[in-house]
């Protein structure tokens, strides 16, 4: 009890009390975030070149510890598997960091545990990269590999997201009207949420399409074998179709909840921009697309296409997570008496060692500490 | 009674599965030419040849350039441009080189010596040599590196088992061994991404690669009719039936259009 008593009232006033470290872990969230997008171009960049059995041997490289391979052997295409793989254990290595900073200086529990989860996530990532190499990257595997690349970078977005400023005191630029307020519409949450699973959905048909070599199943662009809809059909012309189709629907959905939130929220800055940014992405998105099938899957235009669906999905994940911001303090209540009860604990006679008992005493309000807004009922 | 009822019942099963064997060798036999019973070695005395030549009816499609730059050393080991080797065609402009000829059909049981020496696929100068080449079942091939840079040779089978072995050392060599008869399988270099070839496996000694003057000769063929195919990496396959006699030469001769990347059978 006492462990736990000392362990609540330092944790949950950390963020008060140490501004500069917790910037510290959300500018660390965000460059492992930032490493992830380059982990995921070099990924594509791999496949682009076909170059993904160019080194035979995982964990190894041609027999050399990964580290040890002499660089004057990085040469043709063994430049973008070996470079993929050393850029993944970079990655791996910083969420092991992140994990274990998240471990230690988060107060919230929920996000501790979603630290960890990335680390399994990433350490997942790892291992099927490694049977893509073994089993001579079987399309199933493969297109795994590429979803949870996704998925994990999706994760690393959310830390980042979790830990600013914006996210845990209030919502940066929020309406004069509303100072204290967080956008609580159950509609647009829908939305903005199935925009981004259909997002995914999406990345998902165009690594299948990518990992069956199905890229250029419909040769040509914008018609299809010269008409509206392909005059005939096999499995790779399906999927190729799919994702064109997919595009228009994606499109349309991420239009419909840009439109939602300049119509419904238009002062909310913290949900305009990005739906700004993401009408500019998918927009860069198609013509990357389209320029993929025009430029005969010209390796890095194929390659960019693939960095920036991620970027699509993460943009649009921000939107969704900020639409269920609201649902986050709703389990406030419960937390707040957990935490008091520890605040009642820590005001007994025992004292943490070497602690500062200013530093650990809980505000009255608790929203820090709780992942809500710091500043709201005038704390 | 029983007794005997059972004896001879016994002996009625027993000559049936002798009369009848397993499906296998009854339908291996039924496709045996005449006079080449299961087991038998070929009769050199009698045995003829299939030769001709194998050309392109029109004018051969111009090979992709290879860009070897993403590689210094086998920049240096090409000083002139260099291109595929899809179409390989002699000093005429017709006769094709690189095509794999041999037989398809009609050998039945033959048995055949097991092959002597090895077969061989040497990475040089960011190639492969040769591109085409046949060998047998059971055969032991050599994977060779010559050159002073880092190759994968990953074959991709569909009946054989796919492999795919680093070579980072100069000189190095390698050995695999086919267990199944195959058309074909390719090798390709995934370092080098225009490094590719074509091994065709086969359980008989029929079979031979067209040189630059588009020719061909399977010797040593007993008498009997054959189903000789054609194969070309890009124009795919053409098949000939040719009826042999004791000691005959015939000629089977092939035309590929360059237009036409299909298969006959």
């Amino acid at each position: 009890m006492v462990d736990g008593t000392i362990h609540q009232p330092f944790s949950h006033s950390a963020i008060r009390h140490q501004p500069l470290a917790f910037e510290m872990l959300h500018k660390f969230a965000k460059f492992l975030a930032a490493c992830t997008v380059l982990l995921i171009l070099a990924g594509s960049l791999v496949t682009s070149h076909d170059a993904g059995l160019s080194v035979p041997d995982w964990p190894t490289s041609y027999g050399w510890n990964m580290f040890t391979f002499p660089p004057s052997m990085w040469v043709a295409n063994i430049f973008y598997e070996h470079g993929h793989r050393l850029i993944a254990s970079s990655v791996g290595f910083l969420t092991i960091v992140l994990a274990g900073w998240l471990w230690i200086a988060e107060p919230r529990r929920w996000l501790r545990w979603f630290g960890v989860a990335a680390l399994g996530a990433v350490i997942a990532q790892g291992v099927l990269g490694g049977l893509t190499v073994k089993y001579f990257l079987p399309p199933a595997v493969s297109t795994a590999h590429a979803g949870l690349a996704e998925i994990f970078f999706c994760m690393t977005v959310a830390i980042a997201l979790f830990t600013s400023p914006g996210w845990n005191t209030r919502a940066p630029n929020a309406s004069r009207n509303q100072p204290d307020s967080v956008v609580d519409d159950s509609s647009l949450r829908a939305l903005a949420t199935a925009t981004t699973v259909a997002i995914f959905c999406q990345i998902l048909v165009g690594a299948t399409m990518r990992h069956t070599g199905a890229g250029l199943a419909i040769p040509d662009f914008p018609l299809m074998f010269g008409h509206l809809v392909p005059d005939h059909w096999n499995a790779a012309i399906a999927l190729h179709f799919t994702h064109r189709a997919g595009a228009l629907v994606v499109a349309a959905m991420v239009l419909m909840t840009s439109i939602a939130i300049w119509l419904k929220h238009t002062d909310r800055v913290e949900l305009g921009q990005p739906a700004l940014l993401l009408i500019i992405f998918i927009i860069v998105q198609a013509t990357l697309g389209a320029l993929t099938v025009l430029s005969r899957r010209d390796p890095w235009i194929n390659s960019l296409h693939v960095v920036g669906g991620a970027i699509v999905l993460t943009t649009s994940l921000v939107i969704s997570l900020r639409t269920w911001r609201a649902k986050f303090d709703r389990i406030e209540p419960l937390r707040r008496d957990r935490a008091r009860s520890a605040q009642s604990a820590f005001d007994s006679p025992v004292r943490p060692a070497g602690g500062d008992p200013q530093a650990a005493r809980i505000p009255a309000n608790l929203d820090v500490d709780l992942g809500t807004t710091a500043q709201r009922g005038g704390a | 009674m029983r007794l005997r009822n059972a004896w001879v019942f016994g002996a009625a099963l027993a000559v049936s599965v002798a009369a009848c064997g397993g499906g296998q060798d009854k339908s291996s036999t039924a496709a045996a030419p005449a006079g080449a019973p299961a087991g038998q070695k070929v009769d050199t005395a009698t045995a003829g040849t299939v030769q001709g030549a194998v050309a392109l009816d029109g004018t051969a499609p111009k090979n992709e350039p290879i860009k070897m730059n993403a590689d210094p050393v086998c920049v240096r080991e090409n000083k002139t441009p260099q291109f595929q080797e899809t179409y390989t065609v002699g000093s005429d402009g017709k006769s094709l080189a690189n095509v794999f000829v041999y037989v398809k059909d009609g050998l039945g049981n033959y048995v055949y010596d097991p092959p002597t020496g090895s077969a061989t696929i040497d990475q040089k100068e960011c190639r492969y040599h040769p591109h085409v080449f046949g060998m047998r079942v059971g055969q032991t091939l050599d994977i060779i590196n010559s050159d002073p840079t880092l190759h994968n040779i990953h074959a991709l089978p569909k009946n054989n088992a796919e492999f795919n072995t680093g070579q980072p050392i100069q000189g190095m060599k390698t050995t695999h061994v086919f267990t199944t008869k195959e058309i074909m399988v390719p090798f390709k270099c995934d370092v080098h991404g225009w490094m590719n070839a074509y091994v065709g496996v086969l359980d008989h000694p029929y079979y031979a690669v067209t040189k630059d003057d588009g020719k061909f000769q399977l010797k040593d063929l007993p008498p009997g009719t054959y189903t000789i195919e054609a194969w070309h990496e890009k124009l795919g396959a053409q098949t000939q039936s040719v009826t042999l006699g004791a000691s005959e030469t015939k000629d089977v001769n092939f035309s590929f259009k360059p237009a036409a990347a299909t298969t006959t059978n």
